[in-house]
């Protein structure tokens, strides 16, 4: 219990030093200095889909659940549209902590949605959720996809991330950052207590059943990037 | 030679010569509307609306702005609660913490800072007696450093 809460608090604390890597996508090793953390560029064909849907559009709002980062409020504002800004994570670990018993709590997640996600229906042409549903309990987690829904415009995207399909305890935890319309770099910074929700094509298809459309895009080190659509 | 000898003469002229700013300390809390005609440093708490229209606001370590805020120039190191609009400039430093809209030319978020409202890039209004000409938008995005500038206007960097 320990390690995990541990583990769960380095969330917060962001990069660390060394930080514990897997290789790289190229196979080779890489030695990294105090305070860097890992970062890999990758082509992402989730990223890609989403923009697609926004081609020839402009003055969209654009919700980043990913937290402030430079790259991100860069990439979306110069194709004009409205950058949002939301830290769900870091709201996320300030509400639950490590009490998973909490996230079935029907007052808690009221609480939580209310801090994270508090916006009329219809508003965001996009969201960009990145990982952060990955890391809740099925109730909080489906009431969230439900919250997700209701902000969304009807026929908006919503991009997702999930690393993968086997049940583990412990997950990494990344940062995303838009290079360009089809290329990410992610960068890990420590790991998060996994969800006992179990992340394959059947139980997404069923987690965003509310949604006209899931895609999913598998890409080769099993992590599945979904777009739905309202 | 002795240090203060070795300073320009500029710098050794009274604030008001030179058009310094104002300070709120840290001790000091404001409840209420502040209209300042030179750059104000905020370490203190300011409750109400700040407007220094050609100048700019840094809200200190200390600070803790809950107010709406119209500046030249915004550097937050501390807390803004409020609406901002930086005609020029915002920047959110490594562990301020910003909630509310934002309106302007060019953003600087530092990894780290926290920020929840949205982000709308305006383009800044040519100054009719500016002697350089600005730079034209970027057509598309280029990959970006972290201390990187979002926005339409480069001028300065």
């Amino acid at each position: 219990m320990g390690l995990l809460s541990e583990r769960l608090k380095s969330l917060l604390r962001g990069p660390r030093s060394p930080v514990e890597t897997g290789p790289p996508a190229n196979g080779g090793s890489r030695v990294l200095r105090p305070g860097q953390a890992e970062a890999d560029r990758r082509q992402s064909r989730g990223l890609d889909q989403f923009f697609s849907s926004f081609r020839d559009q402009a003055g969209l709002s654009i919700l980043d659940l990913g937290g402030a980062c430079q790259d991100n409020v860069n990439f979306i504002t110069s194709l004009g549209h409205k950058f949002y800004s939301e830290d769900f994570l870091r709201i996320f670990q300030e509400t639950f902590g490590e009490d998973v018993a909490d996230q079935s709590n029907p007052g808690r997640i009221h609480y939580f949605l209310r801090r994270s996600l508090e916006y009329p229906d219809d508003q965001f042409d996009g969201v960009l959720a990145w990982d952060a549903l990955e890391y809740m309990e099925p109730a909080l987690l489906a009431a969230t996809a439900d919250r997700l829904w209701r902000i969304l415009k009807p026929k908006g995207y919503l991009l997702a991330i999930f690393h993968s399909a086997e049940r583990k305890q412990v997950v990494p935890c990344y940062s995303f950052r838009i290079q360009d319309v089809r290329t990410l770099q992610v960068s890990r910074h420590g790991e998060r207590a996994a969800s006992q929700q179990l992340f394959n094509n059947r139980s997404l298809e069923k987690l965003f059943q509310k949604f006209e459309s899931v895609k999913f895009f598998l890409t080769r080190d099993s992590l599945r990037e979904v777009i739905v659509r309202k | 030679m002795s240090s203060m000898s070795s300073m320009p003469v500029g710098r050794m002229e009274p604030e008001s010569s030179r058009g310094g700013s104002a300070t709120i300390g840290k001790a000091v809390k404001i409840a209420g509307q502040i209209f300042s005609r030179e750059d104000l440093y905020v370490d203190g708490d300011v409750e109400g609306t700040i407007e220094l229209m050609d100048h700019k606001l840094t809200v200190g370590p200390n600070g803790k702005v809950h107010a709406g805020v119209k500046a030249r120039e915004v550097v937050a190191l501390g807390a803004i609660q409020g609406n901002v609009e930086a005609s020029e400039r915002i920047e959110i430093r490594k562990d301020a913490k910003l909630v509310g809209d934002i309106k302007t030319a060019r953003i600087v978020i530092e990894d780290g800072a926290y920020f929840k409202g949205s982000i709308d890039i305006v383009k800044s209004e040519p100054k009719v007696a500016a002697s350089q000409p600005r730079p034209q938008p970027a057509a598309a995005p280029v990959p970006a450093p972290m201390a990187a500038v979002a926005g339409v206007s480069d001028a300065k960097r």
